[in-house]
């Protein structure tokens, strides 16, 4: 018998989990190495969905860039076409009307919403919660539709201009946006009552990816990971740009860090943008929904950063202009991206298990990772 | 003959066509009938227990499911048997060629196999052995070995991974599932499954074994690797584990062995806990079969309610809480029968 | 803030402070990056790595190193620039005092081609393993099956 055990050995086993894998949420591939179930060693493997929107600014106008930005973040696109517009408009120094700015806070609040709620339905979904993928879908469902109702475009909207937004809102846009935020707290009670609470959710979320305060800002975390953290760091309070500072709102955090309060997170700041909503529209005023801009948009020479607090943290814009029709130079500090540098980080010591539940719960769209 | 008497019936009328053959040849030609019959059972209730579950399932998540082929979709299941029938057949340049190809095979037989000793209703057990329940039990445990050979067979990391996943936690609770029969096999005092319905006739099991049901219930549910104890597919995870490189019948055969193996736990939960066929009015098969179908039912409401279970809490799960207290339940067990001896019979 | 930038020239003498539409930008020697870095960091409150990225200049024949720096939660904000050699970019890696920097240096890396020593794993990130050249320089063109 000792003899034999003598004989046995273990061996690491690589296991590549993706491109194709329903858990990784695009074309992302993680070079896992296994010892067993337990994972020693991660390496993300990106660049599959890799098209070069920085390269490709750089030979259109600043106005036929905002189509690009709404294949970043595919599934906010409102709040990719709010960093850019603004981003120009910074460098530009033009004023937006009011009415443009509020119908830009609903979008954008909208599309975080949407964000939100696949986060939250396919994390449901990685852990096999199959029934809990539904109600946040049939929400999202309505969102998209509102955002058809607006723009005519569901998912890739570029609602947003230079100056403002490309159309004022139709005349039954505002009861079917209210009907929508009096049934979100619906949904999100459902999902509390179908995962939230679940024993064996919790269980599984739990402890699971934990990180810290301090790495995850060293790691450059940003948006709900780093408020699941403890950290009430939010750019629309911190330094609200656009209109942000006219409304009341909460800054949700949990002080875990782990899957669970990074998933719990995205539930309670779904609570805080329908108030956001709330408020936009009853302030919302009449008038134009454009400013007067140039037919060929000029920038002065220079350079701006510009951030947001997109779906999935902070998005950045940097962009240089040479003084001509088109962007020198347009960087993409893209969350996402950032926040898959940290996957490995706090995956390594998990299961696969773990490991799945750590990509859901990090929110991922390989659009936005890749560019 | 009595809608009661259907099966048995017919049964004794095909027996009547062989009155001069030989003891051996009606013994031969009613096995090979009990399987016809059996077999078809399996099939069809495959068939139409995925569109149960499709339907279910569909209406727990406020869809409609299935329902463009034939009245309200009800064709859907065998038009997706015919696509399967007509996949092509797939095997891995670096699949270990035997292994891989008998693995669907064997883990069908055992999957039918386990049919032989279910009472489906009076007098209708097909081999109504004396050693019933550990024949079932034994059968079902070769499970494990087909799970493993495909997981194996297929040489890919995801099936490797699932197989293991498979032997770790069929093998740990088969246990309680074992301890947990054995307080029902106390109560009535023998293993021959017709002799437990029997026994019930006063009072079904699962009013003087509520704990032993739900271990029962528990581990058949890890034992058909339905969720939350799905590991061995895992889909999220390891893409269908073992099954991963299957294509067309091969696949369909561990999946029809799925359907099979759940019925056949629901039909043993029936005949230990639930008082088998036995009820008032309708005929005794029709009764086991309602009974089994709720049970069915318990099982598919379970898998689409919860999320799936982490592998090291599964098996802790099992050897600090399931097995704990499957023992304790024998022993209660035990002792309350020697106290109802001693109670009714005044002696120990 | 601007007191706080003379102390800055006073303990980097190379420094060079531009005014910027948005905020100050500090240009410093290569060399120089990471004590001054380490300054922000670890005295100044500058805790946060917001962006790293690098711009191509080919008339120039330089590549500009863009840093952006965030104190968290003060919300101050600083650029840091370091003009580097075209044929040769190279500047140290920030992978030390901020993990953040890793992805963003490899991407600069396999976009701009700028070298980063002291990283500990520097290579192509979104382009595949055998891909040619650095898309973002301009002098990389764009070219379509058949056109130009």
């Amino acid at each position: 018998m000792a003899a034999a055990a003598e004989n046995l050995r273990t061996e690491e086993i690589q296991l590549n989990m993706g491109p194709q894998h329903p858990s990784t949420h695009g074309v992302y591939r993680a070079l896992l190495t296994l010892d067993g179930e337990k994972v020693v060693g991660v390496e993300n493997i990106i660049g599959y969905l890799h098209r070069g929107i920085e390269k490709l600014a750089e030979d259109r106008t600043y106005t036929q860039v905002i189509p690009y930005t709404d294949r970043l973040d595919y599934l906010a696109g409102m709040l990719n076409n709010l960093g850019y517009v603004q981003t120009v408009e910074k460098l530009m120094g033009i004023e937006v009307p009011e009415r443009a700015e509020y119908l830009r806070v609903i979008m954008a609040e909208l599309s975080r919403l949407a964000s939100h709620m696949v986060m939250v339905a396919s994390m449901a979904l990685d852990l096999s919660g199959w029934t809990a993928w539904f109600p946040p879908f049939r929400e999202r469902e309505r969102i998209l539709d509102l955002f058809e109702m607006a723009c005519g475009s569901r998912l890739t909207v570029s609602y947003m201009r230079i100056g403002g937004v490309a159309a004022d809102i139709p005349p039954g846009f505002l009861p079917a946006l209210e009907s929508f935020l009096n049934d979100l707290p619906r949904m999100i009670a459902e999902m509390n009552g179908l995962i939230t609470g679940n024993e064996i959710f919790i269980a599984r979320c739990q402890g699971v990816g934990k990180i810290d305060l301090e790495t995850a800002l060293a790691y450059g975390i940003t948006g709900p990971n780093l408020r699941a953290c403890g950290l009430p760091f939010d750019l629309r309070k911190a330094r609200p740009y656009g209109i942000y500072d006219r409304f009341e709102f909460d800054i949700p955090t949990l002080n875990n860090g782990d899957s669970y309060d990074r998933f719990v997170i995205r539930l309670l700041e779904m609570e805080q943008s329908a108030r956001i909503i709330r408020q936009a529209m009853d302030q919302l005023p009449e008038g134009p929904v454009q400013a007067k801009v140039p037919r060929v948009i000029k920038l002065p020479r220079g350079e701006v950063y510009h951030q947001i607090e997109g779906a999935k943290g902070i998005l950045g814009f940097y962009l240089v202009s040479d003084g001509g029709s088109k962007p020198y130079r347009l960087h993409i500090h893209s969350p996402s991206f950032v926040n898959l540098g940290a996957l490995p980080r706090i995956s390594i010591g998990g299961t696969v298990q773990d490991f799945v539940v750590n990509i859901a719960s990090i929110d991922i769209v390989l659009g936005e990772v890749d560019r | 003959m009595t809608v009661e008497g259907i099966f048995t019936g017919i049964a004794a009328y095909l027996r009547g066509f062989l009155a001069g053959a030989p003891p051996w040849v009606v013994t031969l030609a009613m096995g090979v009938l009990y399987l016809i019959g059996v077999l078809a059972f399996i099939f069809l209730n495959a068939l139409y227990l995925i569109y149960l579950e499709r339907k279910i399932s569909a209406y727990m998540q406020q869809r409609i499911g299935p329902n463009r082929l034939g009245p309200h979709g009800l064709l859907q299941s065998v038009a997706d048997a015919v696509k399967l029938l007509g996949k092509e057949d797939i095997i891995p340049r670096g699949a270990d060629r035997w292994v891989f190809i008998i693995a669907p095979i064997l883990i069908f037989i055992p999957a039918t196999m386990l049919y032989a000793v279910i009472p489906f209703g009076k007098g209708m057990v097909p081999a109504d052995l004396n050693i019933g329940v550990f024949y079932f039990l034994a059968v079902a445990s070769t499970t494990t070995i087909a799970i493993l050979m495909g997981g194996w067979g297929s040489n890919n990391k995801y099936a490797l991974l699932g197989s293991m996943r498979c032997v770790a936690q069929m093998v740990s609770y088969e246990i309680p599932l074992t301890f947990s029969i054995l307080g029902v096999i106390m109560l009535a005092g023998s293993l021959q499954t017709s002799q437990i319905v029997a026994a019930q006739g006063k009072v079904w099991y699962i009013l003087l074994q509520p704990l032993a049901f739900i271990i029962y219930f528990v581990a058949a549910t890890a034992e058909v690797n339905r969720a939350p104890f799905d590991l061995v597919e895992g889909e999220q995870e390891i893409i269908a584990g073992p099954y991963i490189e299957y294509t067309g019948m091969r696949y369909a055969l561990f999946y029809l062995s799925e359907y099979a193996n759940l019925v056949s736990v629901s039909a043993l939960a029936v005949t230990l806990f639930l008082g088998g066929w036995q009820g008032p009015w309708l005929p005794s098969w029709l009764w086991f079969l309602i009974k089994v179908y709720i049970m069915i039912f318990i099982f598919m409401w379970v898998r689409w309610t919860f999320p799936r279970i982490r592998i090291d809490h599964l098996l802790s799960f099992n050897w600090k809480v399931l097995l704990p207290l499957s023992l304790a339940n024998i022993l209660v067990t035990g002792v309350g029968i020697k106290i109802y001896q001693l109670l009714t019979l005044g002696r120990w | 803030m601007d007191n706080f930038i003379q102390e800055l020239q006073r303990l980097f003498p190379d420094l060079e402070v531009r005014e910027g539409a948005d905020m100050p930008a500090l240009v410093v020697p290569a060399d120089q990056l990471l004590a001054l870095m380490a300054e922000l960091k670890e005295k100044r409150g500058f805790n946060f790595l917001a962006d790293l990225t690098a711009v191509d200049y080919p008339e120039d024949k330089r590549i500009e190193m863009v840093y952006h720096l965030l104190s968290v939660p003060g919300m101050a904000e600083i650029r840091v620039k370091v003009n580097l050699d075209r044929q040769q970019p190279e500047v140290p890696s920030l992978t030390a005092l901020w993990p953040a920097a890793n992805v963003q240096e490899r991407e600069a890396f396999d976009l701009m081609g700028v070298k980063f020593p002291g990283h500990p794993d520097l290579k192509r990130i979104l382009c595949p393993d055998d891909f040619a050249g650095h898309p973002l320089r301009k002098d990389f063109r764009l070219q379509t099956e058949g056109g130009e």
